[in-house]
């Protein structure tokens, strides 16, 4: 009992997930600009990531294989803010300008 | 001191839990390894309170737990936005100030805002952090600098 009921929760996590990472790659293709398209890779990098994770920890229960992918989780929050300001550090100094909504439309289409 | 012995018992312990295997060889081995490790980190001069911040640990406890729920909050505001057919966003460059004292509270601020979706730190110059916004409501919310507040509180008093 216990242990379909844990198999459902992880198999919510991981379809989640994975819907996560299907939604930021739509982000990455719909967003126009590098700088707006760092926010959905965003996506993939934060929810979409622990999600997965979540829903693999779960399946592999009280082990040392839970506790190798908590580190793998823990690793990834801190290196991926890292890698996307170097992506965006390495565009501003490439001059590249993001583009901005305008002042006064609330809704932009750019 | 405190530093490089906590650093050592960490290296050990992550040893243990990533080997698996516990015979006194490997056990050996990693208790070397560890030693080895923080002899390399004493010589490079980074044993302190910037690389190896264990005075953060218990206030980690309330301040991750509130960070992810951030997370999950912009993770759905941006997903719906970036499925919303009318794609309503509205990109915006802000400058922030940075009001923690050391660098380290400075870099879990900028980490803290890009890993948040829809904001990401583009540039740090001494106390002021530029900011990409998805959205002039995420800019927004930076702007009455709750995060700010919280990480100062989550840094201390150096």
């Amino acid at each position: 009992m216990t242990e379909s009921v844990i198999d459902i929760v992880s198999w919510m996590c991981l379809v989640a997930g994975g819907l996560f990472g299907i939604v930021g790659g739509i982000g990455v293709l719909r967003l126009p600009d590098f700088f707006t398209r760092l926010h959905g890779a965003g996506l993939t990098d934060t929810l979409c990531a622990a999600l997965i994770l979540l829903g693999l920890m779960l399946q592999a229960g009280l082990t040392l294989t839970t506790v190798k992918l908590i580190l793998i989780l823990v690793f990834l929050f801190f290196t991926s803010p890292t890698a996307t300001h170097a992506l965006a550090k390495a565009a501003l100094h490439g001059k590249l300008k993001p583009v901005l909504a305008a002042k006064e439309s609330k809704r932009s289409n750019i | 001191m405190v530093h490089a012995i906590s650093l050592a018992l960490v290296s050990f312990a992550l040893w243990l839990l990533l080997s698996g295997h516990y015979v006194p060889l490997l056990i050996g081995l990693g208790a070397l390894s560890a030693l080895l490790v923080v002899t390399i980190a004493l010589r490079m001069d980074v044993v302190d309170r910037e690389g190896h911040p264990i005075h953060l640990s218990p206030k980690a406890l309330l301040y991750w737990p509130w960070l992810g729920w951030e997370i999950v909050k912009a993770n759905l505001d941006v997903a719906r936005r970036i499925l919303d057919p009318r794609l309503p966003i509205s990109p915006i460059v802000i400058r922030l100030k940075a009001t923690q004292k050391s660098d380290l509270g400075r870099v879990i601020y900028a980490n803290s805002i890009t890993l948040t979706p829809g904001t990401v730190s583009i540039d740090i110059d001494g106390e002021h952090i530029e900011v990409h916004a998805l959205t002039r409501e995420a800019a927004q919310a930076l702007r009455t600098g709750d995060m700010d507040r919280r990480v100062t509180r989550f840094e201390g008093d150096e």
